[in-house]
C-alpha cells in the first residue's frame, strides 16, 4: 500500500501539522519507506490470536471515583501561553 | 568510583557530599561544552541538596544513596526545574510537580546535576533528534576523533555517566532506549519489567512500552538506584503492585546451575563477525560459571521492529496530542483555532516526531486499523508467548544488545529504516515487558564498547542482575572512554 500526496495532507489535516508542499514530498518517500518495511507483518498468520492492548501482566486497576487532589489552579494555568484569570485563553471558536 | 564505593566513602566521612557534587559540577563545567549532555545544570540546587546529604550522613539516617550525585533524563518532571522532552514544543515548561521515581530518589537522599540530553520525546537511537543539539560519545575509535554518537535516546544519560560527569543517570526505556546508548557507551543499564517503575511524571511517548530504568558504571550501582526508582504508586494504574526484592543482593547471587536460552533467531543475517563472537564468549562465560546453555526458539523476533514501528507510532500520535498550544509550552498564533494547533505542532515538532505522529494517525484511521494496528497487536501477542514459552524451559535468555558499536554523527542516517533495525534486539523484550539488561562485555575492534543483554522473566530482575553479574566479572571490561573528567585529552 503506497501513499498518494492527497493522503499524505490528510493525514497531516488529521494530526494537527501543517506541512508545505515540499514537506509532502518528503513525508511522502519517508512515510512510505515505513509503510513499505511494516508489510512484512502481513506473512504472519494471527487466526484466533487475541491482540495484546497493553504491556502490564494484570487487569487494569480500579478505583473509588473520589477526588484524591484538587484547589490547584495556579499550578495548573502557570505554564499556559495565554490566560485570563482561571482560564485558559485560546482564539474566538464561535461566531 | 562507583555508586557502591562512594557511598562507603561518604558513610565513613572519607569525602564529603559536598566535596564529591563540587567535583561533579567541576567536571560538568569543563565537558559539558564539548558533549552537550545536559540541557539544564542545576550545580547551585545540587550543592544545597549535597549539603542536607551531609546532615542526614552525620545524623546517621543516611541510605546508600544519599549525597551520590545524579542527572537525570529530560523527560522525568522535576518540580521548579525546566524540563524540555528534548522539543520545542515545551519551550518554556516548568512542571509544577515531581516524578514519582525521582521523588524516590530525592527521597533517597540523592543530588540531582542536572536535566541531560535526549532524542526529541525520546524518539530515536542516536540523540540526533534533539532540539537542544545532538550529544558526543565521550569514546572514540582508535586513532580517530571522528565524533561518534551514544546512541539514544538516552544519550545525555550515558555520555554523562561514561565521561564521569554524574555517577548515575536515570533512564527511560521504551525500545531500547536505556540498553542501546549503555552498550555505545561501556555502562551497565537495565529496563525493569513494565509496572516495576512509576510513569506518573515522565513524559509519555508510547504508554504500553515506556518503562524507566537506571544506568550506570557497574551492574550492582544499577541495582542500587533501581531499588529507590522502583515500588509501587497508585498514580500510576499500570504500576504493578508488588514489593520490591533486594536486588543489590541478586547481584551476587551467581548462575551456578542457572539455565541461560539462546535465540536461534538472534543470529541475524548480515551481523557483524565481532558481535557474534562476543555472544560467543559471553556463552562460554556463563558455562564457566557453571550456568546450563540451551538452544530455544523465539520464532517472531524479526517481527518485534515492524509491530513495534506500528505500535509505538500509535500510541505516540495519541499521547502527543495534547501539544496543542493551549495549556503549557509554545504557541504560534495562527486566523483561528485550528489553523493555531496546526501551526504551532509544524513549528514545535522536530522531522522524526512529526513522522511518527503522522505514522501513527494513519494506522489508526479509518479503514487502515484492522489492516495495521490490530494486526500488530495480534502479533505483539505471539511475541509475548514466544517468551512465555522459552520461560518455561530457561530462567534467563542471553543476546547481544545492539547489532554494531557506536556509528559516526551523520552515518545511518539516509532513511528511517536503517535508523530503526539499531532496536531490532531491544525491541522484543519492551513489547513483551519483560526485564532486559545490557553489560559492557568487550571492546570491538576499533576500540569501542561492546554490550550483551540479558532478559528474564517478568518480574525476574534478580536472575537479570545476577546473569549480568556474572558476565561483568567474568569480562572484567576495564577500559575507559577518551573524554572524561580526569584524563588529560
Amino acid at each position: 500500500m503506497s501513499l498518494d500526496t492527497a493522503t499524505v495532507r490528510r493525514i497531516a489535516k488529521l494530526a494537527r501539522i501543517r506541512v508545505d508542499d515540499a514537506e509532502v514530498a518528503t513525508l511522502q518517500t519517508e512515510l512510505n519507506a515505513i509503510l513499505g518495511y511494516v508489510e512484512q507483518l502481513n506473512e504472519v498468520n494471527v487466526d484466533g490470536v487475541a491482540p495484546l492492548t497493553g504491556g502490564a501482566q494484570m487487569a487494569m486497576r480500579l478505583r473509588e471515583d473520589v477526588r484524591t487532589d484538587g484547589e490547584i489552579a495556579e499550578k495548573i494555568l502557570a505554564n499556559a501561553p495565554d490566560r485570563v484569570d482561571h482560564f485558559f485563553a485560546v482564539p474566538k471558536v464561535v461566531e | 568510583m562507583t555508586i557502591a564505593e562512594a557511598g562507603a566513602a561518604l558513610a565513613t566521612s572519607k569525602i564529603s557530599a559536598v566535596e564529591l557534587t563540587a567535583a561533579h559540577n567541576d567536571a560538568i563545567a569543563a565537558l559539558n561544552p564539548r558533549l552537550n549532555a545536559f540541557i539544564t545544570t542545576t550545580p547551585e540546587l545540587a550543592l544545597s541538596q549535597a549539603k542536607a546529604a551531609d546532615a542526614r550522613l552525620k545524623a546517621g539516617s543516611a541510605g546508600p544513596l544519599t549525597g551520590i550525585p545524579l542527572a537525570i533524563k529530560d523527560l522525568f518532571c522535576t518540580a521548579g526545574i525546566r524540563t524540555t522532552a528534548g522539543s520545542k514544543i515545551l519551550s518554556p515548561f516548568v512542571p509544577p510537580y515531581e516524578s514519582t521515581v525521582t521523588q524516590q530518589l530525592l527521597d533517597a537522599g540523592t543530588v540531582f546535576l542536572g536535566k541531560v540530553n535526549l532524542d526529541e520525546f525520546a524518539m530515536g537511537s542516536a540523540n540526533i533528534t534533539s532540539a537542544y543539539g545532538t550529544v558526543e560519545n565521550p569514546w572514540k575509535r582508535n586513532g580517530s576523533d571522528a565524533k561518534l554518537v551514544p546512541g539514544g535516546s538516552s544519550g545525555g544519560s550515558a555520555a554523562a555517566v561514561a565521561a564521569r560527569l554524574a555517577m548515575g543517570a536515570t533512564g527511560t526505556d521504551t525500545g531500547g532506549s536505556i540498553r542501546q546508548p549503555a552498550a555505545f557507551t561501556g555502562l551497565a543499564g537495565i529496563k525493569p519489567t513494565y509496572g516495576r517503575c512509576s510513569r506518573y511524571g515522565i513524559i509519555a511517548f508510547s504508554s504500553s512500552l515506556d518503562q524507566a530504568g537506571p544506568m550506570a558504571r557497574t551492574v550492582e550501582d544499577c541495582a542500587i538506584l533501581l531499588q529507590a526508582m522502583a515500588g509501587f504508586d497508585p498514580k500510576d494504574s499500570t504500576s504493578a503492585e508488588r514489593a520490591l526484592p533486594d536486588f543489590r543482593a541478586a547481584t551476587k547471587g551467581g548462575v551456578r546451575g542457572k539455565k541461560i536460552g539462546i535465540p536461534a533467531e538472534y543470529r541475524m543475517d548480515g551481523m557483524s563477525p565481532e558481535i557474534l563472537a562476543l555472544w560467543e564468549q559471553g556463552i562460554a562465560w556463563l558455562k564457566a560459571e557453571g550456568a546450563e546453555v540451551r538452544e530455544i526458539s523465539l520464532p517472531h523476533t524479526k517481527y518485534g521492529l515492524p509491530v513495534y514501528y506500528i505500535v509505538a507510532p500509535a500510541e505516540a500520535s495519541s499521547n502527543l496530542a495534547r501539544y496543542d498550544g493551549v495549556r503549557f509550552g509554545a504557541r504560534v498564533d495562527g486566523e483561528d483555532l485550528i489553523d493555531m494547533y496546526e501551526r504551532t505542532r509544524a513549528a514545535g515538532f522536530g522531522a522524526e516526531v512529526k513522522r511518527r505522529i503522522m505514522i501513527g494517525t494513519y494506522v489508526l484511521s479509518a479503514g487502515y486499523y484492522d489492516a495495521y494496528y490490530l494486526r500488530a497487536q495480534k502479533i505483539r501477542a505471539l511475541i509475548l508467548r514466544d517468551f512465555e514459552t522459552a520461560f518455561a524451559d530457561v530462567d534467563a535468555i542471553l543476546t547481544p544488545t545492539a547489532p554494531s558499536a557506536a556509528f559516526g554523527l551523520g552515518e545511518k542516517m539516509d532513511d528511517p529504516v536503517t535508523m530503526y533495525l539499531n532496536d531490532v534486539f531491544t525491541v522484543p523484550a519492551s513489547l513483551a515487558g519483560v526485564p532486559a539488561m545490557s553489560v559492557p562485555a568487550g571492546l570491538s575492534a576499533e576500540g569501542l564498547p561492546l554490550g550483551l543483554q540479558v532478559i528474564g522473566k517478568h518480574f525476574d530482575e534478580e536472575t537479570v542482575l545476577s546473569v549480568s553479574a556474572a558476565l561483568e566479572r567474568a569480562a572484567g571490561f576495564s577500559a575507559l572512554p577518551t573524554i572524561r573528567a580526569g584524563a588529560s585529552a
